[in-house]
């Protein structure tokens, strides 16, 4: 930082010092970065200005007016429910094999093809969100349905797997589980950045008490990268509870708040409920939707901002 | 991508020493079972990797002939028309959002690398991050609540479809670009200052040059991660049949949505509708794949060497 500082100022004594030619062309190119960088402020601010404006109607709009005849409160509620619980799901299954896939990257696979793995996992964030959503419905859907069986017969007891069990797939965990996959890879990227920069003298001096491998991990490699790990579970969960599409093709949606994973009836998200009735809506309806996704951009706005405290807690550290 | 430049320390090799020193069995026995349990997980993350990519490819094949690249679904019930409009769309809509994008995203690196200072700087930094976390959905409502201001409810544009990628896309082009920009040598600005180079022409002509590959490879990047959008698109492009290339005019189809409206009503010919939808994911991974590996081509192969 301090060098850019040095050859900043080096380069302002420098067109202080030439003539006024240059100065004219220093002096556009640097309006011309200014100009950029105060666009997309305003961008910003104009997305957080358009949102409310667009979605205040509705704050305020009386229950009769608003579809299902709810106030905002209790229309907007169900949908934040079920898009915690979606995410929650997903950065449960996401997160312990994320951390995983960095470990087995970064100090178990021959380092000859660990870039090659790396590369792998990263492909699956690439892949488009509505191509998560076919292969989630098409396939992984009609795969789980035994499996949700089973969970139902073994282990009913549990308000999460109380069933019935949906026939077709479209359930809550199946969801969550493709939201985990779509997630995995920027946990991943995250974790295993922080796993590669554990010092040397820290590995080689627990090997050299003759730690096992495992033992080297556990008492190193993890407590090195442990606020890296905690701030990319909450960037991911921060991705998972915007995703839309994989959401929106995937859940079979009823409104319900329940705990029950499996079932046929499950609560909507909020960025699936935009994206199912936005086309077909309009008035008021409209103005909800956007209200809607005010909350979404607010919840998903702490989870970030959650996450970069811890980061820069961390690297203050 | 960030993890590219990521070194991978070396695997830990198992200390020969513990094995002959008859550590406790347990102890090995642990470590071995942990081995296991992480190679197994990394296995376990491949396994929808690998599914996704073979039921693409398998199920995109049949839906996919020369009809689906050149003719449009105006009129077409059950099987036959293709998804030339939404090709097109595609990468109009796309085309429209990296012009927006690039030139605002690079700039705006260039003045948090070259020229930020202060508050504006700061402010810059913090807002980014932000950026980067607005949902996709959340892009499209403000595109759509943009525009209806103007031209009143219902309006639906190619190009607000771009507006709203744009809003997607320029945090991740400032972010690569940024990076890049981080690592060209302060010790070729100094030279070209020595020189009585101006600051811009220093950094039009050493600067950009230095990190062209880089920004290239950023941008490319970057819009593979939006060519495949859908939530935005849905909510601001409309759906259309029929071939319509001006953004500024009327709605426009794009593959993503193509893919899902196909899956979302297939009408009364189930398969033929999967079929279209299928080919449309194929392609679409195609195009995202394709730029991705162009994308490190042209690193490996423009990259210049900074000593």
């Amino acid at each position: 930082m301090s060098q850019v500082d040095t050859t900043t100022n080096a380069g302002q004594l420098l067109a202080a010092a030439s003539g006024g030619r240059r100065r004219l062309g220093d002096r556009v190119f640097s309006r011309t970065a200014v100009v950029a960088a105060v666009t997309i402020l305003a961008l910003l601010a104009g997305v957080a200005i358009f949102l409310i404006s667009e979605g205040y109607p509705a704050f305020t709009a009386a229950a009769s007016e608003l579809p299902e005849g709810k106030t905002f409160l209790d229309y907007v509620a169900p949908l934040a429910f079920g898009t915690v619980l979606a995410s929650a799901i997903a950065a449960l299954v996401a997160v312990p094999l994320a951390v995983a896939a960095a470990l087995f990257i970064t100090h178990i696979a021959p380092p000859k093809i660990a870039g090659t793995l790396g590369y792998l996992v990263d492909l699956l964030a690439a892949i488009p969100s509505i191509i998560y959503g076919l292969w989630g419905i098409f396939v992984l859907g009609p795969a789980a349905v035994p499996v949700l069986k089973w969970l139902e017969e073994k282990l009913g007891w549990l308000p999460f797997f109380e069933g019935p069990a949906s026939a077709t797939g479209r359930t809550m965990l199946v969801a969550g589980i493709v939201l985990a996959v779509m997630i995995l890879p920027i946990v991943s990227a995250i974790a295993r950045e922080a796993f590669a920069q554990t010092p040397r003298k820290l590995t080689e001096g627990a090997q050299a008490l003759g730690a096992t491998r495992w033992e080297t991990i556990r008492m190193t490699v993890l407590p090195f990268g442990k606020s890296s790990v905690i701030s990319g579970a909450m960037l991911g969960l921060g991705r998972a509870l915007g995703e839309t599409m994989a959401v929106t093709i995937i859940l079979s949606v009823s409104g319900a708040v329940t705990f029950n994973l499996i079932g046929q009836a499950n609560p909507s998200t909020i960025a699936a409920n935009i994206a199912l009735d936005f086309p077909e809506s309009s008035g008021l309806a409209i103005n909800a939707l956007i209200a809607t996704g005010l909350v979404l951009f607010a919840i998903t706005l702490v989870t970030n901002m959650a996450a970069r405290a811890v980061i820069a807690r961390q690297n203050h550290e | 991508m960030e993890s590219a430049s990521v070194t991978h320390s070396p695997a830990l090799e198992r200390p020969a020493s513990l094995l002959a020193s008859g550590a406790g069995w347990r102890r090995r026995a642990k470590d071995r079972l942990m081995t296991v349990l992480i190679a197994g997980a990394f296995a376990l993350a491949m396994i929808p990797l690998i599914s996704l990519v073979y039921e693409v490819t398998k199920r995109g094949i049949p839906g996919l002939s020369l009809a689906f690249f050149t003719e449009d679904a105006r009129g077409v019930v059950g099987e036959g028309g293709g998804a030339s409009h939404a090709i097109v769309g595609t990468l109009v809509i796309t085309g429209v959002a990296a012009a927006i994008s690039v030139p605002i995203g690079i700039m705006g690196a260039i003045y948090l690398n070259e020229y930020g200072q202060g508050r504006l700087r700061r402010a810059l930094t913090f807002f980014v991050d932000v950026m980067t976390g607005i949902p996709s959905i959340v892009a499209g409502l403000f595109a759509c609540a943009l525009f209806e201001l103007f031209f009143g409810p219902g309006i639906r544009l190619g190009v607000m479809g771009s507006v709203a990628l744009s809003v997607l896309m320029i945090p991740i082009v400032i972010r690569s670009a940024e990076e890049v920009l981080k690592i060209v040598p302060n010790h070729l600005r100094e030279a070209a200052y020595a020189l009585g180079t101006p600051k811009w022409k220093t950094i039009v002509k050493v600067v950009l040059p230095t990190a062209f590959a880089g920004l290239v490879t950023g941008v490319m990047i970057a819009i593979a991660r939006i060519v495949g959008e859908t939530a935005p698109l849905l909510v601001t492009t409309g759906v259309v049949d029929s071939m319509n290339s001006d953004p500024f005019h009327g709605r426009m189809q794009n593959l993503a949505v193509y893919a899902y409206n196909e899956y979302r009503s297939p009408g009364v010919f189930k398969q033929a509708a999967y079929d279209k939808a299928w080919a449309a994911a194929l392609t679409l991974i195609a195009i995202v794949m394709l730029l991705n590996v162009a994308a490190r081509l042209v690193y490996r192969r423009y990259k210049t060497e900074i000593r």
